[in-house]
């Protein structure tokens, strides 16, 4: 398990590398800038500790050679500003880019997944890959960028320049620092398990809150509100309990790590001074190893932070990688054809179909469809009747046999020949973020204004929309825009009923509209289906009884087949649906 | 935000020792460079080792000392955080149980559950924050000045100048990103609308081909995207070289001043150094400072969100005390009554006019948006009539107080909610005594004894969170059940059969009729078939009752009910 989450870390990072490659010149100069302004920025010290060193005492002052010092401290300064500048622009640039990158990719990526995959992941865990993990990507590698590496630069070239100054402090020093290192690892070790108890009760408190404020209506209606109240506050004094301990153990690490350091500041000055008295460093090289004993203890602890955080970046990537990498749905083929005039002929031959292997589903089923044949399907929820749907769609392919549109194998033709071929509209409506007209045009981008009010007018959705603030230019979208779920409805049929494809595919199309509007669309739906061959999910029987051709499912299987008056001389499932739709 | 602080009250000598300690430790950080300045001048100067050693071990203690009082402090500062924390949820919690339905439309759960959840963790931290940190960082800058100028006036002015001119460049592109850092977050929320969009809509999407056009515009709005990170992202990136070429420029004009001061003999060169390091130490805090007020504007406009919420007054008044209510005539009779709901324009039910008997059933029929779920809103006094009145046993409904006058109804809304916890727990909402026996009555009477008998402990099957592990048809059932349990004068039932098959339908209503003393029955519903047999039918069009009588009578006299009922029996009645 361990070696597995190594191993996919590996891979993650070899993925980002190949990401980050594509703009290798900016990395390089970024790298390069790091390089010089640690350098110059711990110079420095240096030059100001060479000042102090001139600056003895009383009409002691070696004012020629402060000032040379000083004016190349100050072109030091300002070179090392204009570098920090362009490092930090450039860092900024790369990881945004990067991200964007990555974000194309995966979200194109998602128009080829099979549905398959799309249906079987919760839709807010795709997002969230989309947005949140790559964010918490950028973040880590931001802060790898600007942190790790100046970092362990700082640290490498603090040593360095310690070296050059004093053999012995520096020892002291590197020996000193890893106390702080330890002891802030020992206090995170011992916080995790607060921090995991607070979370755990927060969970709890959340799905409570989730629960009952989600349904504050229910609670009200019960008079609960007390009760509710109750268990909240009982959550919440445990959370209480929890959190003081994770977030005062936790806070010890500062304090703790600044004590240590103030102790290594305390022990450098304490050998520097004895070694100034000694001759074998000056005022200037105290003065500048107590700076160096400040900066070199804080790029250890920002690097541990820094890996950790690396480390979640890599976690977060892995996780969109994963989708990107998925399996693509099969790509149309080079030798696809196109289906032009399509009559409506559609053949099932010998499909078998099963969602997960080992459990069947459709199982050897035959049907033959003349063009303008309506065939409707029947039964209890759950049934199978979307499963049908996904297969003359191709949203899904079959495991064994064939359809045939057109006597083409449905797998030799380009998708979107196929799926222009029909016009569906689900039970589940759906509406893009924009205008009611660009909603309505959507299978047919073309279309003119006399045309979209024509086919709203048919579908009794005009009067509506004109009374909408802008008309057919108001912003909708799918979650926000004070329509009724009818209203959404009347939209989607809209839609198709304007670009009238020689197939139609209705799938409880008419749910939530009341049967009185229904009613009065019934005779443009009549309109739209002459001729048409058209496939109908329908609960209310009196919409049914009409087809051609009645397809009654149960568990997968299309248990019955035949016309309304077959199908109830029969005396079988269907009569027994059809008679308790009646009874009292 | 301010009046979010109240409830610090309760902890105000923690919110007054946390900063107070934070502020000790900052004190003898100070005194650090004046001990190093101390060494150099005087151990070093006069070749003392033992005061060199006695000086070193000053700053020991000086550590130690702060050490002492910043643990003090953390602590403090969490306790006084965290049970500011979990007072201002109890009262956040206590406020959202006690507004009406206008309220929680307006506003909406999920952002409610948002305020009481990652809304609180950011104000706590806030709190936290603030109390560690926001005094000590300012008293570090104004501090190290003030030791400045204890050495010399001269030198302290370029401290002076340089914190002047830092405060304005920090505080400068703060301010300046902060506005950047919301839109950028606006267009962060676009592309993942955009995505939840297109997962949404994919069977759609692909049936009309539409997948380019899909990942054009996602491609648009991200590149919109990073071009305004990367526009931030060069303001932002200004911060540290700015500082930086400040703070240093000032070290060399105080290196520069300081030779000078020296040369005269006004200052030694351990007072050089001191002073050196106290200009480090300001660049070191004004940058935690920097970071700290970013979270603190976070902060602050999380608590303003929740104070938001606080300040939202239930529109909707319950009287305290109890009032005798006897059987009167008509147990429920609407006179005259419109409802318009918060921010709406049009009126959703308007001149209702109904009287009601005890014991007999009404249906309620209509197209969709007619107005039945609002008229049976209006009876159980969810909503306020804006005009007319709703009277429940002869006496207006807004003189009951809401725990009796709920007790009088039993409700089972459209959407069957059920909360984790035994099927026992969940009957029990409606009546929180009942016992083992009432509740199997209860079961009984919705048709839901059977699977429950079937379940592997039967009244103890734990049911998930929203009843996950439930059919919907079982949860349907359950939910009449837990209507019935508390023996209601007034049942409501909002469509609450539409899961159920036609026969269970039946069965129940049947069950419901032969209940003694048999309930006011309001059935809201689509279909025809469940209010035949209602003792009263009203067709509702538009917020108007358009139709009341019985099914005969309106198949009569009713164009709208019969349409509804031909539109969903027509043929059948001819055979």
């Amino acid at each position: 398990m361990n070696n597995n989450k190594k191993v996919n870390q590996k891979y993650a990072l070899k993925k980002v590398l190949a990401y980050i490659g594509k703009y290798k010149v900016w990395i390089f100069l970024s790298i390069l800038f790091a390089a010089v302004t640690v350098a110059l920025s711990l110079y420095l010290p240096i030059l100001i500790g060479r000042a102090i060193d001139l600056i003895v005492g009383k009409n002691n002052v070696d004012f020629d050679n402060i000032l040379k010092i000083l004016t190349e401290s100050a072109v030091i300064i300002g070179v090392n500003a204009i570098l920090q500048w362009f490092m930090n622009t450039i860092n900024n640039r790369v990881t945004f880019q990067v991200v964007r990158d990555v974000r194309n990719e995966a979200f194109t990526k998602l128009q080829n997944l099979p549905l398959s995959y799309i249906d079987s992941h919760r839709h807010g865990e795709i997002v969230s890959k989309l947005i949140a993990d790559v964010d918490q990507f950028a973040d880590g590698l931001l802060m790898g960028f600007t942190q790790f590496f100046t970092g362990v630069v700082t640290i490498l070239g603090t040593l360095a320049f310690m070296l050059s100054i004093n053999f012995k402090i520096t020892i002291l020093v590197v020996v000193l620092t890893p106390i702080s290192l330890f002891v802030a690892r020992f206090i995170s070790k011992r916080t995790y398990n607060y921090f995991k108890k607070q979370s755990e009760i927060r969970g709890e408190q959340t799905a409570l809150v989730d629960e009952m404020i989600g349904n504050q209506k229910i609670v009200r209606a019960f008079s609960y509100e007390k009760e509710s109240l109750n268990q909240f506050d009982e959550i919440n004094k445990r959370l209480s309990e929890a959190s003081i301990k994770a977030v005062f153990f936790s806070s010890l690490t500062n304090p703790v790590t600044r004590f240590i350091n103030s102790l290594i500041y305390a022990a450098v000055g304490l050998t520097g001074a004895i070694a100034v008295i000694n001759g074998t460093v000056t005022v200037g090289g105290l003065s500048c190893f107590l700076s160096y004993a400040n900066q070199y203890t804080k790029p250890f602890n920002e690097i541990s932070g820094v890996i950790t955080e690396l480390q979640n970046a890599l976690a977060c990537a892995a996780r969109v990688f994963e989708l990107i990498e998925e399996e693509p749905q099969i790509p149309d083929g080079d030798d696809s054809k196109v289906i032009t005039n399509a009559k409506g002929k559609v053949a099932l031959e010998n499909v078998s179909f099963s969602y997960t292997p080992g459990q069947k589903l459709i199982e050897n089923f035959n049907l033959n469809i003349r063009p303008g044949q309506r065939i409707a399907i029947v039964g209890p929820t759950g049934c199978g009747k979307t499963t049908l749907i996904n297969l003359l769609m191709r949203f899904y392919d079959v495991n064994e046999g064939k359809i045939l549109v057109e006597n083409e194998d449905i797998r030799n033709v380009t998708r979107e020949s196929l799926r222009s071929c029909y016009g569906m509209v689900l039970q589940e409506t759906w509406l893009k973020n924009g205008t009611v007209r660009e909603n309505i045009v959507m299978g047919k981008p073309d279309a003119t204004d006399e045309e979209v009010i024509e086919a709203a007018k048919a579908t009794h959705a005009h009067s509506f929309i004109k009374r909408l603030p802008n008309g057919y230019d108001t912003i909708i979208s799918d979650s926000n825009s004070g329509l009724s779920q009818g209203q959404k409805q009347l939209l989607c049929i809209t839609r198709v009923m304007l670009s009238i494809p020689p197939m139609l595919i209705l799938d409880e199309a008419t749910s939530s509209i009341d049967t009185r509007t229904e009613t009065r669309i019934q005779r443009s739906f009549a309109k739209m289906m002459e001729g048409r061959t058209s496939f109908i999910v329908a609960h209310r029987l009196s919409t049914i009884r009409e087809a051609d051709v009645i397809l009654v499912m149960k568990d997968g299987n299309v248990i019955e087949q035949g016309s309304h008056d077959e199908l109830l001389s029969l005396g079988g499932f269907y009569a027994k649906l059809y008679n308790s739709q009646f009874a009292v | 935000m301010k009046k979010l602080l109240v409830y610090l009250k309760g902890y105000r000598t923690e919110s007054i020792l946390a900063p107070l300690f934070k502020m000790t430790e900052a004190l003898l950080e100070l005194f650090v460079p004046l001990v190093v300045a101390a060494i150099i001048d005087k151990g070093i100067g006069n070749g003392d080792t033992s005061y060199i050693i006695k000086m070193c071990l000053l700053m020991g203690g000086l550590a130690l000392l702060g050490l002492t009082s910043s643990v003090t402090a953390q602590y403090f500062s969490a306790k006084a955080a965290i049970g500011f924390a979990e007072k201002l949820r109890h009262v956040l919690f206590r406020h959202i149980q006690s507004l009406s339905y206008s309220e929680l439309d307006e506003t909406g759960t999920s952002t409610l559950i948002t305020r009481l959840t990652s809304d609180m963790n950011q104000v706590q931290n806030g709190v936290n924050l603030t109390l560690r940190l926001f005094l000590r960082s300012p008293f570090i800058v104004f501090g190290a000045m003030i030791m400045a100028f204890t050495i010399d006036t001269k030198a302290a002015m370029i401290f002076v100048g340089a914190i002047v001119l830092l405060s304005a460049v920090v505080f400068g592109i703060m301010m300046g990103c902060i506005p950047l850092y919301n839109k950028i977050q606006k267009k962060l929320d676009d592309v993942l609308g955009i995505t939840r969009e297109n997962l949404s809509g994919v069977r759609v999407i692909r049936a009309f081909c539409k997948e380019n056009e899909e990942i054009e515009e996602f491609e648009n709005t991200n590149n919109a995207l990073t071009k305004l990170q990367k526009f931030t992202g060069k303001i932002s990136a200004l911060m540290n070289p700015l500082t930086f070429i400040i703070v240093n420029f000032a070290i060399i004009i105080l290196i520069y001043t300081g030779a000078i001061e020296v040369y005269k003999g006004i200052l030694t060169q351990g007072a050089v150094v001191a002073l050196y390091n106290y200009m480090s130490q300001i660049l070191v805090e004004l940058i935690k400072l920097a970071n700290l007020i970013i979270s603190l504007t976070k902060a602050v406009a999380c608590g303003n969100r929740i104070e938001a919420v606080l300040e939202l007054e239930p529109s909707m008044r319950f009287p305290e005390e109890k009032i005798n209510s006897n059987n009167t005539e008509y147990i429920i009779e609407i006179k005259n009554a419109d409802l318009r709901y918060k921010n709406a324009s049009d009126f959703s039910l308007s001149d209702i006019n109904i009287r009601v008997k005890p014991g007999e059933t009404v249906g309620i029929i209509g197209g969709t948006g007619s107005g039945k779920t609002s008229l049976v809103n209006i009876i159980s006094r969810f909503y306020d009539v804006e005009n007319g009145e709703v009277l429940f046993n002869g006496k207006n409904i807004k003189e009951y107080p809401s725990d009796q006058l709920r007790s009088c109804f039993g409700i089972v809304p459209q959407k069957a909610v059920l909360f984790k916890g035994t099927i026992r727990d969940n009957i029990k909402w409606g009546k929180k005594d009942a016992t083992d026996e009432e509740i199997n009555r209860a079961l009984e009477l919705s048709q839901s004894k059977e699977f429950v008998e079937k379940k592997e402990n039967g009244l103890d099957y734990e049911i998930e969170q929203g009843g996950k592990n439930l059919s919907g048809g079982q949860r349907q059932r359950l939910t009449i059940a837990r209507a019935l349990v508390g023996n209601p004068k007034v049942l409501i039932l909002d469509d609450s059969s539409s899961a159920l098959d036609f026969a269970t339908d039946a069965k129940l209503r049947k069950a419901v009729r032969e209940m003694t003393p048999s309930p006011t029955v309001f059935i809201v519903s689509q279909r025809a078939s469940s209010i035949l047999y209602a003792d009263k039918i009203i067709v509702l069009d538009d917020g108007r009752a358009v139709g009341l009588g019985t099914h005969d009578e309106l198949l009569e006299s009713c164009e709208i009910y019969r349409e509804i009922y031909d539109s969903q029996f027509s043929r059948e009645g001819k055979k």
